[in-house]
């Protein structure tokens, strides 16, 4: 091996190439694979058509969660409340004969540990520093938090995984994102990634690994970590990490599927060694100052519309490139808003505080610090806290936090994808608008018709109990 | 799959940039367990509007999509490549791709053709009336105004697409090498 300076990327890429091929493409060894009921039916159909098995059952965990129903899934007789939706309960029913017959290990969906893939993979620590992590879903990416190569794959790439445990890739080019100084009050993980996207562009990392560097992300937690590194997609970055520190290894120790005993030493020490050497290089550098970015949140249809909270709707005609001109206008007609509308003054009907984003202990309680003391406004229709993971949600109980948000007039409900996208029955009415911690505010995301603005738990906390679009900062606090 | 050499045909002239997968195909229909029929639910949104592209008699059976920037943005779902399929699209040409979904798209022998913007504006021109034509071979799209736009492509993956090859029987001919490297793994890092 070279001694040349390498980044956190070229290290963890370097240690996994099984063949590295004369154009530069690698065939590179997949540590974990994470599979859900959406993706995986025709990779598993395709193995068994051409009779193939799936090489290592023991670095594949599989769990329910974008079909499945919030609301209670056993009655009042410990019995499970069957899926009304005729194609979900087919999805959700495939793969749970699928996991047993090609010997996956499988959380079923009233499992106290079935929640979102992407929290329960760092959950359990089956997701860790330095390896290579894949999932049929684009918000793979969040297991960057933790140190670790992770991104989504399609369907024919779930298959190769399957039947090889490895992936042909070409590297990707490297970009930096370094934010140092010091974050304003009520700015978030959520609020630094929002603004992130906003600055480098929905395309902005297309073809690139996305490495966050400077004292914001060595001071944030490991939940903060994930939620940034989550929406690294969104950026069009397939994949965001951050370098493992003392936070990670702190994070990590003690977690069911984690390295014990002589196994944690090796793998520490191995861990230490995956930061980005001095002198190594990115293809790409983008510096920004923490005291630039606000509470922010979406005013279009794309994750690159970015606003702080006390902005106004952009003009369509202040953007000098024309095809974004007329992208904004569609937005404007689609998000029903009209150029130089102050943001704060736009009416929510729904609340979503949930999804693999923003559903970890740290967001509930950050949710549950301003809604405390204070009730859902009369104009909210509907406001869900989605809990990422059942054993987040028995935390959150052991805090009191439920007892907060239910007294407060949000729904307490049971661990999923729900309103982040339209596949289970939580949606936003058609025309109607949400102020949501997912991750994606396009067209038809949250139900045919719906409009979505993408927030911090904060900040959906604070929107629940005024009626509008708010920041966070100007609520006082509730004695 | 089926090797692709020349595609050639008349083209829908889409031109937005952004176009995600939940615009290609919403999340309604991902709850098939079969690759097939998802064109029903292509680009529903859009074809909800009258005098879409879409549903334009002039690009009937078309067999190419032109788009803007980022096409395919957003989710990992293979869905949006399998829908294009079952539109009958062989190829979408754009400024640039989301890289999930191009890897997606030429998994299914769905070409996707990069170009700068101003060749692409051109072609959206062309394509209101006449064909284009794609050479992968020789990697050129060319109108019959003797317009002629070489893109670029990965070597690896031309190569699969010419001749139809299939990656995961591919790279099981390299089980050897899997299984030394997992025997290094193993040796290197025992907690995995």
């Amino acid at each position: 091996m070279s001694s040349k300076p390498r980044t956190l990327y070229e290290k963890i890429w370097d240690a996994h190439v099984v063949e590295r091929r004369d154009d530069g493409t690698c065939l590179i060894y997949i540590d974990r694979h994470l599979v859900h009921e959406v993706t995986s039916p025709q990779a598993f159909e395709a193995l068994r058509v051409a009779g193939r098995k799936l090489r290592r059952p023991d670095l594949t965990l599989a769990v329910p969660d974008h079909n499945l129903p919030t609301t209670a899934r056993l009655d009042a007789d410990g019995r499970r409340v069957p899926i009304a939706d005729r194609e979900s309960a087919d999805q959700l029913a495939t793969l749970e004969r699928n996991a047993p017959e090609f010997g996956v290990r499988y959380i079923d969906a009233v499992a106290p540990e079935q929640g979102i893939v992407h929290v329960v993979g760092p959950e359990q620590g089956f997701s860790q520093p330095g390896t290579t992590i894949v999932c049929g879903d684009s918000h793979t990416a969040a297991h960057g938090g933790l140190g670790a190569l992770a991104f989504g794959i399609g369907t024919s790439e779930i298959e190769h995984v399957m039947a090889t445990q490895t992936l042909l890739l070409a590297p990707s080019k490297t970009m930096e994102v370094r934010v140092e100084g010091t974050l304003g009050a009520g700015v978030t993980p959520k609020d630094v990634i929002l603004h992130v996207i906003g600055v480098i562009g929905a395309a902005g990392g297309t073809g690139y690994v996305i490495e966050y560097t400077g004292n914001v992300f060595r001071e944030m937690s490991v939940e903060g970590r994930l939620t940034v590194c989550n929406m690294s997609i969104e950026g069009g970055a397939r994949a965001g990490l951050i370098a493992p520190d003392e936070t990670t290894f702190a994070y990590m120790q003690g977690r069911p599927m984690a390295p014990a005993g002589a196994d944690w030493d090796k793998a520490i020490a191995w861990w230490r060694t995956l930061p980005t050497d001095p002198g190594a290089t990115y293809d790409k550098v983008v510096i920004i100052d923490a005291a630039d970015i606000a509470p922010c949140l979406t005013w279009g249809t794309s994750p690159e519309d970015v606003v702080p909270i006390t902005g106004v709707v952009p003009d369509p005609m202040s953007f000098a490139d024309p095809s974004k001109q007329v992208a904004a206008q569609k937005s404007l007609d689609y998000m029903g808003l009209t150029p130089g509308t102050r943001m704060q003054d736009v009416p929510v009907e729904n609340i979503f505080i949930g999804s693999c984003t923003n559903s970890r202990i740290e967001d509930l309680r950050a949710a549950a610090a301003v809604v405390k003391g204070r009730k859902v406004a009369a104009n909210v229709r509907q406001a869900l806290i989605v809990p990422g993971s059942g054993l987040v949600k028995r935390q959150a109980e052991e805090e009191g936090l439920d007892r907060i948000f239910v007294e407060a007039g949000f729904e307490w409900r049971e661990p999923g994808c729900s309103m982040c996208l339209a596949m289970n029955p939580d949606k936003v009415p058609a025309g109607e608008r949400c102020a949501s911690t997912s991750n994606r505010n396009f067209v038809g995301r949250q139900g045919p018709g719906a409009r979505t603005h993408l927030v911090s738990p904060a900040m959906a906390a604070a929107a629940a109990v005024t009626g509008h679009l708010t920041d966070v900062r100007e609520l006082e606090p509730v004695a | 799959m089926k090797p692709i050499r020349e595609v050639e045909g008349r083209a829908i002239p889409l031109g937005l940039k952004n176009v995600d997968t939940d615009v290609i195909i919403p999340a309604q229909y991902l709850k098939t367990i079969t690759r097939k029929g998802l064109g029903r639910g292509a680009f529903e949104t859009i074809r909800a509007q009258p005098g879409n592209v879409f549903d334009d008699p002039e690009y009937k059976g078309a067999n190419i999509l032109i788009a803007g920037d980022n096409f395919g943005c957003g989710s990992s779902r293979e869905h949006a490549a399998w829908a294009l399929g079952d539109l009958g699209i062989d190829a979408v040409i754009a400024p640039s791709f989301s890289d999930i979904f191009s890897g997606n798209a030429f998994k299914n022998g769905i070409l996707t053709v990069v170009l700068p913007q101003e060749a692409v504006d051109r072609l959206l021109e062309v394509a209101k009336t006449h064909p284009i034509g794609i050479d992968l071979e020789n990697q050129t799209v060319t109108t019959p105004f003797q317009d002629r736009f070489r893109f670029e492509i990965d070597p690896f993956r031309k190569h699969c697409l010419l001749n139809g090859l299939d990656e995961v029987g591919m790279t099981l001919a390299q089980d050897a090498a899997i299984s030394t490297f997992e025997g290094r793994m193993a040796a290197d890092r025992p907690w995995l």
